[in-house]
């Protein structure tokens, strides 16, 4: 479970957002909104310890995440807003070494079944510099079919440049994903309906 | 009642309390020097050896400790603000960064003005000066990286990871450079002292050195009320600060 | 890509496996560009080659200089690659993945270093010996001067990832990623000149030798976590 308790953050000496709490239990999913410049992507941040808080913390089962590092670590996957993908390498080598990067030895196999899934088939060899937006934030989500013993999922803006087709196999992953007890906590400006359990929302320039 | 220490590690409560400190050590600063330098100029012995040119070294000595003791002081308050993540250490060690590197230039510009009658040349490459000369370089890139970066707080954080390994390098570099001087050079002329200094002439050198070390927290803290404002300006004290008459 | 999965033993140790496949991923992505592993090369053959054309063609003279001139020509060199250390993966967003890596970041730095010390480092301690005959050096210094290089050049590919990493993302990274990272390299640059030197003049080069390798040592244990705490803080 993951517990957000009156998180406040900074950037330079301008206060981005002050007293945000929530918690996420298994299956639950947050939409972080707000306008350009409301903090979303260092709330996301954050959240996966790569940012300090000036204010509050956040705890992962009871613990501050600061204190468990490499374990807390271990159970988040995050997309970030840039994709994250070595130019010079193709789909496939960046899937599997962003896959055993983190410690989860994936097969060939494995990686073509999820580029397949993203609709990159044909694609697996082609350097990521050749391919477009959309298909780049494709490979960057395929991760997302590789890795699902982690539980946490924090994606920044996960649906942009896709078309409307990988906006729903996004969706499926995602409410599967709820489905079998994961969590995501996710900003995004479209308006994608999600089913889960427990869905909860937070503006943050409220 | 008990004491609280922490009080003071708040910039809302130690900018007062800076500005009354900052006229006793300037004034304690101006009184030292004057001594000190009425000592070294007209109390002290001449040199037999030298002649009048040592008396630089009443200068020269002073501002060379300090220029190395600024620097181990300013890596320790930066030590302080990346470890405990409190603000007012991370602003003392940027306050301290010109005093140590305006010392440790002093040290290299007196050294040339005595290395030019005693050695016939500006500049030597003495171990001393060597290693006098590398400190400035790693003042300089102390304050570069401070001033490259936009956000205060990082650059607080990255500048005191440089301070802290340039801390680490500070004896390797200087027993590299002895030890690559006494290969190259033999023994050269030093400005070490004669081991029976005149006691007026350490008399001298000690009034220089306390003056100095009044004088730097004296500029330190100025500084860090400059700092103190620059960074709280969105602050409400700040404000009211501003409006209050002086 | 077919080699990648026949390279690594099925029984690695889960950190051992982090280490290798960051080694891997750079030197992987090294050889996608190998133009600029020659770049980095070639700039430290013209550096050395422009010393004689400045201080005239007298065998003695460059002889005598040949120590020095090879070590900061290996510095300049070594520097110059610093800046795509971490810059680009800053750019593209890896580097916040890097940084996620379920296992010590100390470790993931490890790895990158090792990767540019082979991509940029053991190329230059390779092509040394034949720069050193171009100053007429005797036989035992080359000797040396291969030596001391391949202890010298990793200590400088970990003393140079602290200000790469400090620099990330600041403006005028390049420039700056110099003034912070040639005054730290002065003692390797006076063991390892000194080595040579010593080595030239028919003196035993080994005390030399061992302070580089001490230094080597101690960089080894402690420019990871300088490394590791300054990406922390860049990537703030």
């Amino acid at each position: 479970m993951l517990e957000v308790s009156s998180l406040g953050c900074l950037r330079g000496e301008r206060r981005l957002f002050a007293g945000v709490s929530f918690s996420l239990r298994p299956g639950g999913l947050i939409w972080i909104q707000g306008g350009n410049g409301s903090g979303k992507t260092t709330l996301l941040r954050t959240l996966c310890g790569l940012t300090h808080a000036m204010a509050g913390e956040v705890r992962w089962s009871g613990t501050p995440i600061q204190l468990l590092g490499e374990e807390y670590r271990r159970e988040l996957t995050y997309i970030g807003h840039a994709n994250g993908l070595k130019e010079d390498l193709s789909a496939q080598e960046n899937l599997l070494v962003a896959a055993h990067l983190v410690g989860q030895p994936v097969s060939r196999a494995e990686v073509a079944g999820a580029l397949q899934g993203s609709g990159l088939a044909g694609r697996e060899h082609l350097a990521v510099k050749f391919l477009s937006q959309g298909q780049r934030r494709r490979v960057t989500l395929a991760r997302l079919r590789l890795m699902p013993p982690r539980t946490l999922w924090l994606l920044d803006e996960p649906f942009n440049a896709l078309d409307t087709h990988a906006v729903a196999g996004m969706r499926k992953i995602m409410e599967n994903h709820l489905s079998q007890g994961g969590m995501i906590a996710l900003t995004t400006h479209q308006d994608v309906a999600i089913q889960a359990a427990d869905v909860q929302t937070l503006r943050l320039d409220a | 009642m008990k004491l609280n220490w922490f009080k003071y590690a708040s910039p809302v409560t130690f900018y007062p309390l800076a500005g009354k400190l900052i006229p006793w050590f300037a004034l304690a600063a101006a009184i030292l020097t004057v001594a000190g330098l009425y000592i070294s100029f007209f109390v002290a012995p001449t040199d037999f050896q030298q002649g009048e040119s040592y008396r630089i070294i009443f200068i020269h000595v002073p501002a060379a400790w300090m220029s190395m003791f600024i620097y181990i002081v300013m890596a320790g308050w930066a030590a302080a603000g990346l470890i405990f993540n409190t603000r007012l250490s991370s602003m003392m060690a940027s306050a301290l960064a010109p005093t140590g590197a305006l010392f440790t230039f002093i040290a290299l510009w007196t050294g040339a003005l005595w290395g030019k009658p005693t050695w016939g040349a500006w500049w030597v490459w003495d171990a001393r000066l060597t290693s006098e000369l590398i400190l400035l370089f790693l003042y300089m890139g102390f304050l570069a990286l401070h001033a490259a970066i936009d956000d205060p707080r990082r650059a607080d954080r990255a500048s005191a990871v440089l301070a802290l390994v340039g801390v680490v390098n500070v004896p390797i570099i200087y027993f590299s450079v002895k030890w690559w001087n006494t290969l190259h050079q033999g023994a050269s002329v030093s400005m070490t002292m004669a081991p029976k200094m005149a006691a007026t002439m350490l008399l001298g050198m000690l009034i220089m050195a306390l003056a100095c070390w009044m004088y730097s927290i004296a500029a330190a803290l100025m500084r860090l009320r400059c700092i103190i404002l620059e960074r709280e300006q969105q602050a409400e004290w700040v404000a009211n600060l501003a409006k209050e008459p002086t | 890509m077919s080699k990648l999965c026949g390279w690594m033993p099925e029984d690695a140790g889960e950190m051992m496996q982090t280490l290798r496949y960051v080694v891997f991923r750079d030197v992987l992505l090294a050889m996608r560009r190998r133009a600029d592993v020659a770049t980095t090369l070639f700039f430290f053959v013209i550096v050395a080659s422009l010393f004689p054309l400045g201080v005239g063609p007298e065998p003695k003279l460059l002889r005598a200089m040949a120590p020095g001139i090879l070590w900061v020509a290996a510095l300049l060199a070594s520097m110059l690659s610093l800046g795509r250390l971490f810059a680009e993966d800053y750019a593209d967003g890896s580097l916040e993945q890097l940084v996620l890596v379920p296992e010590p970041l100390a470790l993931v730095v490890i790895g990158k270093v090792v990767a540019h010390w082979l991509v940029s480092g053991l190329p230059l301690v390779l092509i040394s010996p034949v720069i050193a005959l171009q100053f007429d050096l005797p036989r035992d210094a080359i000797v040396t001067l291969l030596l001391a290089l391949l202890l010298g050049t990793p200590l400088l590919s970990l003393i140079g990832a602290i200000g790469a990493a400090l620099t990330v993302g600041v403006r005028g990274g390049g420039v700056l990623i110099s003034l912070l990272v040639l005054p730290l390299y002065v003692p390797v640059l006076i063991f390892g000149a000194g080595a040579v030197d010593a080595s030239a003049m028919g003196m035993d080069a080994s005390g030399h030798l061992s302070i580089l390798g001490a230094l080597l040592l101690l960089g080894m244990v402690l420019a990871p976590w300088a490394t590791a705490a300054a990406l922390r803080i860049s990537l703030e």
